[in-house]
Parts: structure tokens; C-alpha cells; sequence
């Protein structure tokens, strides 16, 4: 029996997501199908600076700016400037839209220690038709410039069934950009990108073929560059750790205040969302109910409470078993032990076809604040 | 790569090494990661926060630890692994 000791757990990382606000559109984005319409409530500069000295306090040491696009925030530079200056090790989660080498050299001043630019495809075509934008030329310019100015930085490409094809292109890009490190991330299906699955989940075939490709590209290239590759959950057996373990290392922030045990907790209906404006972060990772009710192994119920690997991975994510079963205390639909894996199961049974042009004409929905209008209405 | 044994090197600037109060130990950060590190870590570690070759670093432990054994051959098998991880850069003169 586990028995939740709400002080020993540290939220070494914290996650602000600083706006919703974004240039890019792109249909697998991992924030919430709401999105607020205007930007009135977020928080203020005073307000980030609060939260930042309140998880400093609780020893959060990792500090990651993400949105929507931080770099609509205009108080950015001061946000990394003071968060450095409490001892944060600052990353940049973008998509280097709206990004200038003038701005690259402020926030290097101001102490950020790594910048993180994101990839919809490795060409021009692509890059637009996923994200939304014609930002491929200057994405490729702004990782040069984040080179050039000594910032240690890591490409993200997001891989989804239209572009997974693409990866031997891209690790080339890559390394011939002179990035340090990739990361070649499939789509998990959350949010937005669980509304469009069926037009994202790659089949078993594209997922090996992107494997192989990827471990090819690591024989021929014995560079610096260093390659991880992410599968999307689907194709596992067995869950992933929430965040490794519900409200135990990660804390998140989005933008008017909520705090979360990860990114994607709101979608859980039922529960109470604490805010930043009501409480002290300490007082809502010590005891807010969000946080205490699915730590440790005590919530579970049958498979999970009687299995050997339940300390593993601790049921998996509550965010899936919610979305795919309707119970958030169900054990992830991911693990074969599930009596719900039937339903990713049949997900990646509609996968296995041929990339058609049908598939291509399909309509993806994009992010933005008008699909966002248009889905809340038809929820009611 | 570069040969400690000739360059000389410091610190990754890009990282960040400090104590931590609620973790009751010293961590080096780094991109999206972090270690916690042992007592002969911090101590070798916080002598290479300016440009600094394995000789001097050597010298100067065995000046504060004389009773220490063999400490040459356990600070260079650290610096082999933390050159490795990108803990130490070599600084270019």
C-alpha cells in the first residue's frame, strides 16, 4: 500500500504556458479543444513572477516557457531574465514564429539556456500545410541564428501519418542545420489531435518504416547529433507514467492561472481546477484535491489494483482512460491488461491502409478560436 | 572531443550547477534534465567554473585532500565521463 506523503514529492519542472495565443494552426496541438477567445485573463507579468518565486520555493529547478507561441507574450525577455535570476534553468518551447536574431541575443543576456523549435514537415509544402503558416524559411533561419549565438538547441518534429514518410529528409535537414539534438515526436492523441485521429494515426507499416529509417540514419551518422524517437502510445502494451506519476515532479501553469499535474488534466470532467489567484502553489500541490487524488497507487481499481506492475506505471495517464473509457480511474486502454484496449486497438485497425489521396483531401480540423467556437457549440 | 590531459576547460557555460535546499544536494541542470551529484562531483566541478587543465585541478585537490589516495587516476576517470556528457567544454585559446 502506497500512502500519498504529500512533502516528499518536488515539482522539479514547471511548465508555464504563457497563452494560448498562436500563429500556427496545427491539428494535433495539445491544448485544449476551449480556447479562451481573447487573451484578457491571462496572467499578468506580476502574477508569472509570483507563480515562478512560489515553485522556486518548492524546488522546481526546471523551467519550460511553452503556449500557444510564448513569444506572443510580450513581457517574454523579462519573464526569462527574473526566472533565471531565481535559479531556473530556462527552455524555449517554439515555434520560432515571431522569433528575430535581436531576440534570440535578449533572452540569451537574460539566461535562456535552451530553445526548443518545432517542425510541422521537412519542407516548405509540408511545414504550411500542418502548421498553418508559411514559416518554413524562417524556422530554418532562426535555428541557424540560435546556433550561431551558442544556445544549445533541439529540433522537435511532430509526425503524424501524412508526413511520417518524411523523417530520413528531416534528420538530414538536421543535421546538415547543425542541430544538437531531435526529437522526432509522434502525435499522442489528445485534444485536438484526438478529434482528427483518424486522419493522423500512422499504421504499423509507416511506424517501422520511420523506425528502421531512423535507427538506418543513426549507423550512417555516428555525429553529435543525438536522435530520439518517440511512438505514439497506441503501438505500446503497456502505459506511460502520468507525467512520471501524477503531481509528483511536473507542475503546469496556463495562461489565466489554472495549475495542473500535466497539460492536459482539464479535459477530466468532474474535478476542481485550482487556480493561482485563490492559493499558493504550495498550498495547491500539498493539498488540492487535483493533485492528492491520483497520486500514489490508492484510486485504482481492478485491473490495476491488484497487479504486480501497478508501482511501474502507476495505471498510466487518467487524461487517456477519461477520454477513451469516459472514467478517469479506469486503467489506461493502452495496457493489454485493459478491458477497454479493444478501443485502441480498433483505432489502429482503421490505421492499417495506404496513405490514399483521400486521405490527404480529408478535412483536418485546425486549431484556432473559430473551431474552437464552432465545437463548443455543438457540445451543447 | 578534445584531450583534457593537453586543454584546458571549464564548466559548461550552458549548464547550471548550484545547491538545492529542497533536494538537500548539489544538481548540475542541463536542457530538459538534471543530475543530482555526489560530494567528489561538487568538489571537483566547482574548481572549473573558470578555464582550468586537469594538472591544476589535480595539484590543487591533492593541496586541500592530502591524505587522499590515487586521486589523480579518480579525477581523470571523472573528466573522461563528464567530457563525455558535456559536463566540461574545452576552452579555445
Amino acid at each position: 500500500m502506497t500512502v500519498p506523503v504529500t512533502n516528499k514529492y518536488i515539482p522539479m519542472w514547471l511548465l508555464a504556458e504563457l497563452t494560448y495565443a498562436c500563429p500556427l494552426q496545427c491539428p494535433y496541438c495539445s491544448n485544449p479543444l476551449q480556447l479562451p477567445s481573447n487573451r484578457k485573463n491571462e496572467l499578468s507579468t506580476e502574477e508569472w513572477l509570483r507563480v515562478m518565486r512560489e515553485a522556486r520555493k518548492l524546488g522546481a529547478v526546471q523551467l519550460g516557457f511553452s503556449g500557444g507561441e510564448p513569444l506572443v507574450r510580450a513581457d517574454l525577455a523579462e519573464l526569462i531574465e527574473a526566472a533565471d535570476d531565481m535559479g531556473f534553468y530556462c527552455n524555449l518551447i517554439t515555434s520560432a514564429v515571431g522569433l528575430t536574431a535581436e531576440k534570440i541575443s535578449t533572452f540569451k543576456e537574460g539566461g535562456i539556456k535552451h530553445i526548443q523549435i518545432s517542425f510541422q514537415g521537412s519542407n516548405k509544402a509540408t511545414n504550411a500545410l500542418f502548421g498553418g503558416t508559411d514559416s518554413f524559411e524562417h524556422k530554418l533561419a532562426m535555428t541557424k541564428e540560435v546556433i550561431a549565438q551558442g544556445i544549445p538547441l533541439g529540433l522537435n518534429f511532430v509526425l503524424h501519418r501524412q508526413n511520417i514518410h518524411q523523417v530520413s529528409d528531416f534528420l538530414k535537414m538536421a543535421e546538415d542545420l547543425g542541430a544538437e539534438f531531435v526529437e522526432l515526436a509522434n502525435t499522442q492523441y489528445y485534444a485536438w489531435a484526438l478529434h482528427n485521429r483518424d486522419k493522423l494515426l500512422p499504421s504499423s507499416e509507416q511506424l517501422e518504416e520511420a523506425e528502421a529509417a531512423t535507427n538506418r540514419f543513426r549507423d550512417q551518422h555516428k555525429g553529435r547529433m543525438k536522435v530520439i524517437f518517440v511512438a505514439p502510445d497506441y503501438y505500446e502494451k503497456r502505459p506511460k507514467k502520468c507525467s512520471n506519476g501524477w503531481g509528483t515532479t511536473f507542475i503546469t501553469v496556463t495562461p489565466e492561472g489554472d495549475v495542473l499535474p500535466c497539460q492536459s488534466a482539464k479535459i477530466i470532467e468532474g474535478l476542481q481546477f485550482p487556480n493561482v489567484r485563490e492559493g499558493s502553489l504550495e498550498d495547491i500541490w500539498r493539498h488540492a484535491d487535483l493533485f492528492t487524488r491520483f497520486r500514489g497507487t490508492e484510486w485504482m481499481q481492478e485491473p490495476c489494483a491488484s497487479c504486480p506492475e501497478k508501482e511501474i506505471d502507476l495505471g498510466g495517464c487518467r487524461c487517456q482512460a477519461f477520454m477513451l473509457t469516459g472514467d478517469a480511474y479506469a486503467t489506461d486502454p493502452i495496457c493489454e491488461f485493459s478491458p477497454n484496449r479493444h478501443l485502441v486497438t480498433e483505432a489502429i485497425a482503421a490505421a492499417e491502409r495506404e496513405v490514399t489521396a483521400q486521405d490527404k483531401a480529408a478535412p483536418l480540423l485546425f486549431r484556432n478560436t473559430s473551431n474552437a467556437k464552432k465545437l463548443a457549440q455543438k457540445e451543447h | 572531443m578534445f584531450d583534457h590531459s593537453i586543454d584546458k576547460f571549464q564548466l559548461n557555460p550552458n549548464y547550471r550547477l548550484q545547491y538545492e535546499e529542497a533536494q538537500q544536494c548539489h544538481v548540475l541542470l542541463y536542457p530538459e534534465g538534471l543530475v543530482k551529484l555526489s560530494d567528489t562531483a561538487v568538489e571537483i566541478l566547482r574548481r572549473c567554473t573558470g578555464p582550468i587543465s586537469s594538472a591544476e585541478l589535480i595539484a590543487g585537490l591533492q593541496r586541500d585532500y592530502p591524505d587522499a589516495d590515487s586521486l589523480a587516476a579518480d579525477v581523470k576517470d571523472f573528466l573522461i565521463d563528464a567530457q563525455s556528457q558535456d559536463w566540461i567544454v574545452a576552452i579555445r585559446e
